[in-house]
């Protein structure tokens, strides 16, 4: 990122997720060379960026929005992205991390984190052992990513096959609409 | 019984009725038992018995007298009170044959009792609904003896059609054409069936009937079996309903042990037996293939019509599904006849609705009006308006089917046809009324709620569908909703509408599109309240420097 | 049942403008199967009585307000349908989208995964997310059973293994309580489907099942297959023994 271009410019961001999404962007391969002279990665996981840029052209993400630090940048990445896909079935369906959804959060912690302890510990211990300060706090359903803020396409797969993904960025960057139901599905 | 009997036993009733001096007639309706009418009515008895009396003044109860807010009613011949208590007893004893008690007084000239027209309910507040010699004494069961020994099955079911009557149930569907197609179905073996599974909130017209005037409901059942060719009869009441259940019971006891209803009745070789079945309460066993299958034994689902139960119902066997109300309405038909029910009403709506009259509104109860009549006349004359000078905002009609109409449609007429183009039914009777404080996104949602615990869960549509318009509802009155939550709203409302597969669904969206069409505003302003707190969030997030990988 | 016996009287129809003719007692659904019309289901299976509550077989037919069930509605002279206008689609759609909404559908750890009706039909209608808001009802797994597993997580409620274990079985051990959505299949009368008596571990129920809310135990994600094939054989055996 040298220079100003013309490139369109790209972000992906990992929210409540497994990171496998982003194994399948990698598995793009010897296409990432590819894409490399198509667009500009300026924010990624896999990018040495801590802050999300402003006005970037397509953003991919992937994960549940499950902290209200993924709200917060979930509604960054609205503000500052012309273009937002879902990427994989957390951001599409809650998937996997909307599997805590059912149970209430203080059971939730108990579980992860009193329950499956080490050794038993007392009422007062137990508080301390609560992840409450310096963690984002949990909201209360890890939701899809349309829920909180508005999506421009879905990709839905776990993860998508890196095929898809190429499919879906060549058509969007060729100024086509991609059918991403027809390279990829809920839980492939 | 034989023909002459009848007539005799209606005389000699009659004349002993005449033989007493007064007659005092309490409420004992649920409504009023509810405020101890049954001890006022002992009271009253036994005021009269203690004064040596019991020759001279008649104490019974009766059906309801219709303003059931100011009740207990009674009537002391001509005289009405009303909030009476059992300690009035003495006063109104005493009131026989000097003043009337002035305290207790209720005006029968006001609006609430000249502008209504009593046909179905004529009998009610008169009769003693646990005493056959009573309905006898006030006509009841002549329109069978006029059935059946003077008319073919053919010429009661033109009568019917020529009346106009249509079903009160809620559809409005021609009631003669409903029997002819019953009548023409071929099978030996045929059912009627009465449905008083009277579920809409705010409803209590049906159990008024069933608790005010049996007899009635059981005679119009009789001629119906008589004229589509059934002889078993199935009265299907919820079982919220005990003391219509008690009253029921009681009256087809009684008309068996006179032989009006079992074999060869009056003599004919007609048989018709009736017996009840108690609904456990669920909505959709008000839909006619759900009842059919809850009779049966079956779990209460609706099934895909055709067939319908007029060719394939009860068992296999055509049956005739009507509404208690329009069982009500054959009795004074076949007696008046077709002609004179014709002339009440307007040209496609004919004869009368019973009305349950309730929220914010003076007069409280039950009412029967001629078809035709405006609303507004009904809220603001018959019901006496809005209380505590409030302003009218919305009335409710045909309950969780139905829609809200707003205070400048007030002047369209009650009938079947003008109430499904203003976005509401005619329904079953239920008119409830709402004043300024209420908030029309949350009437809404306290529909849908109703649908949503209501829906027996079978098809996708209600079952799904209506949980979560009542979540977008949520959304939008909690101030969480936007724009899309509204238009996902409405494009539910239409598919739910259109797909569902018994009427509960396939009306369950009403209540919303019909404040949707009159009351939009309200759900804007309630959305727009949610965006600006919306818009400055995302102000935040444009202008803010956040680290996004790491963790503050 | 689900082809009425036919009368042999012969009737013309048209389905999407294409000329059929059929038998009388046909439904609409059986014709355009015949000839080769996809019209979508989930709660139909045939050789099983019709339930008509998945309401993905809504058809338009000429002359008639309402939308008709293909699967209930029987062929008359002279109709027209259409089984595929936008509408029936967007409401098609929306259907499926529901479904998906209502309970825990997580295809991804599902062992029905790949193998799955609701799946397969999401992929056909072209269902990308989900416009409504999840339930996330807190749901069970009924693991009693010593060959089976129900996880009422995926289940969409279309009754085929009431159906079956009612009208092919013959032991009735299973029906729904409950309305709305909380709807649920029962075993008995709502107890362990391990302790019931009436079960008789056949596995119908499993292998009519559309998704993975009936599965053999012991099975992983995405090693549920269904095997549906024995039902029109078993159907037809009967027919012709009788």
């Amino acid at each position: 990122m040298t220079n100003a271009t013309t490139k369109p410019t790209v972000a992906t961001v990992w929210l409540d997720g497994c990171s496998g999404c982003h194994m399948s962007f990698m598995d793009l391969d010897e296409r990432l060379m590819t894409l490399a002279g198509l667009v500009d990665i300026l924010h990624s996981p896999v990018v040495d960026s801590k802050e999300f840029p402003q006005n970037v052209d397509l953003t991919l993400v992937e994960g549940a929005v499950s902290s209200e630090e993924d709200l917060h940048k979930a509604n960054i990445i609205r503000a500052r992205s012309k273009y937002v896909i879902a990427m994989g079935d957390c951001a599409v369906t809650g998937n996997v991390p909307a599997m805590r959804n059912y149970w209430d959060r203080s059971d939730l912690f108990d579980r992860a984190y009193v329950e499956n302890a080490q050794e038993p510990v007392s009422p007062e211990a137990r508080k301390a052992l609560l992840p409450l300060a310096v963690v984002p706090p949990l909201r209360p359903h890890a939701t899809p990513l349309h829920e909180v803020i508005k999506v421009d396409l879905y990709l839905p797969g776990c993860p998508p096959p890196a095929d898809a993904i190429w499919f879906v960025l060549t058509e969007l960057l060729a100024g086509r609409v991609p059918n991403a139901m027809s390279v990829s599905r809920f839980g492939k | 019984m034989k023909p002459e009997e009848l007539t005799s036993m209606m005389e000699k009733a009659r004349a002993d009725m005449q033989a007493f001096d007064h007659h005092i007639n309490v409420c004992t309706e649920s409504g009023c038992i509810s405020l101890q009418s049954d001890l006022l009515l002992k009271t009253l008895g036994d005021e009269v018995k203690h004064r040596g009396l019991t020759e001279k003044v008649c104490v019974k109860g009766v059906g309801c007298m219709g303003l059931c807010c100011n009740g207990p009613l009674v009537k002391a011949n001509t005289t009405l009170y009303q909030n009476v208590k059992s300690e009035h007893a003495p006063a109104i004893v005493d009131s026989l044959s000097s003043q009337p008690v002035q305290e207790l007084l209720c005006d029968t000239q006001q609006p609430f009792f000249t502008r209504q027209k009593l046909i179905v309910r004529e009998n009610s507040g008169r009769v003693d609904p646990e005493s056959l010699i009573d309905c006898i004494a006030h006509g009841a069961y002549q329109a069978l003896l006029k059935v059946l020994t003077s008319m073919t099955p053919q010429q009661v079911i033109q009568e019917i059609a020529d009346s106009g009557l249509r079903g009160r149930g809620g559809a409005g569907f021609p009631t003669g054409l409903k029997w002819a197609t019953v009548a023409k179905a071929p099978g030996t073996r045929k059912y009627v069936i009465c449905n008083g599974d009277e579920g809409d909130p705010g409803a209590f017209m049906d159990r008024s009937m069933m608790e005010g005037d049996p007899h009635r409901v059981l005679e119009g059942m009789a001629i119906a079996a008589y004229a589509v060719g059934a002889q078993q009869g199935v009265i299907y009441v919820r079982a919220e309903y005990p003391l219509a259940v008690k009253r029921l019971t009681k009256a087809i006891n009684m008309a068996h042990r006179h032989d009006l209803i079992g074999h060869n009745i009056f003599g004919t070789k007609f048989d018709f037996n009736v017996e009840i079945r108690l609904g456990a309460g669920a909505f959709v066993c008000g839909e006619e293939t759900a009842l059919i299958a809850s009779v049966e034994g079956k779990r209460g689902l609706p099934r895909p019509r055709p067939p319908y139960p007029a060719n394939s119902g009860l068992f296999g066997c055509p049956t005739l599904i009507n509404n208690v109300e329009t069982y009500a309405n054959i009795a004074p038909i076949i007696n008046n006849g077709a002609a004179s029910f014709a002339q009440i009403g307007t040209e496609k709506s004919k004869g009368t609705k019973i009305f349950a009259l309730t929220g914010k509104i003076k007069n409280t109860g039950l009412i029967e009006v001629p078809m035709g009549i405006r609303l507004k006349d009904i809220i603001y004359d018959i019901a006496g308006g809005i209380p505590d000078g409030r302003a009218f905002k919305a009335v409710q009609t045909g309950g969780p089917s139905g829609g809200c109409i707003p205070a400048d449609m007030l002047d369209i007429t009650v009938d079947y046809e003008s109430l499904t183009k203003a976005g509401s039914i005619m329904g079953s009777g239920g008119m409830i009324v709402m004043d300024e404080t209420s908030n029309m996104v949350d009437v809404a949602r306290f529909f849908m709620e109703f649908c949503m615990t209501e829906s027996c869960g079978k098809c996708v549509p209600c079952r799904v569908g209506t949980y979560e318009m009542h979540e977008l509802l949520d959304r939008i009155y909690e101030k969480r909703g936007t724009l899309d939550d509204l238009q996902l709203l409405k494009d539910l409302c239409g598919m739910v509408k259109q797909t569902s597969l018994c009427g509960l669904g396939q009306s369950a969206p009403n209540p919303v599109l019909s404040t949707l069409r009159y009351f939009e505003h309200e759900y804007l302003d309630l959305i727009n309240q949610a965006q600006a707190s919306e818009a400055d969030r995302n102000a935040a997030a444009k202008g803010e420097s956040i680290k996004l990988e790491v963790l503050s | 049942m689900t082809s009425a016996v036919s009368s042999g009287e012969s009737i013309t129809l048209k389905i999407d403008d294409k000329d059929i003719s059929c038998r009388s007692g046909e439904t609409i659904l059986a014709v355009a199967r015949e000839n080769n019309i996809d019209i979508p289901t989930l709660c139909f299976m045939e050789g099983l009585s019709v339930w008509g509550g998945c309401r993905l077989c809504l058809v338009e037919v000429a002359g008639s307000p309402k939308l008709q069930a293909a699967c209930a509605t029987v062929c008359t002279e002279g109709m027209n349908v259409v089984t595929a206008s936008p509408r029936l689609k967007e409401y098609r759609k929306m259907i499926v989208e529901m479904l998906f909404a209502e309970r825990n559908h997580v295809c991804s750890v599902c062992v029905s995964n790949g193998h799955c009706e609701l799946q397969d039909m999401a992929v056909k209608l072209e269902i990308d997310h989900v416009r409504f808001p999840y339930r996330y009802p807190h749901l069970q797994v009924d693991n009693s059973h010593d060959r089976a597993r129900m996880d009422h997580n995926r289940c969409i409620l279309c009754t085929r293994c009431v159906r079956v274990c009612a009208e092919i079985e013959g032991a009735h051990t299973k029906d729904v309580k409950g309305r709305g959505v909380l709807a649920a299949i029962i075993h008995d009368l709502d107890q362990p489907w391990g302790e019931s008596e009436t079960c008789t571990s056949c596995g119908k129920c499993v292998n009519v099942c559309p998704t993975g809310a009936l599965t053999h135990r012991g099975t992983a994600v995405g090693e549920m297959q269904k095997k549906t094939d024995f039902l029109p054989y078993l159907t037809l055996m009967r027919r012709t023994e009788s």
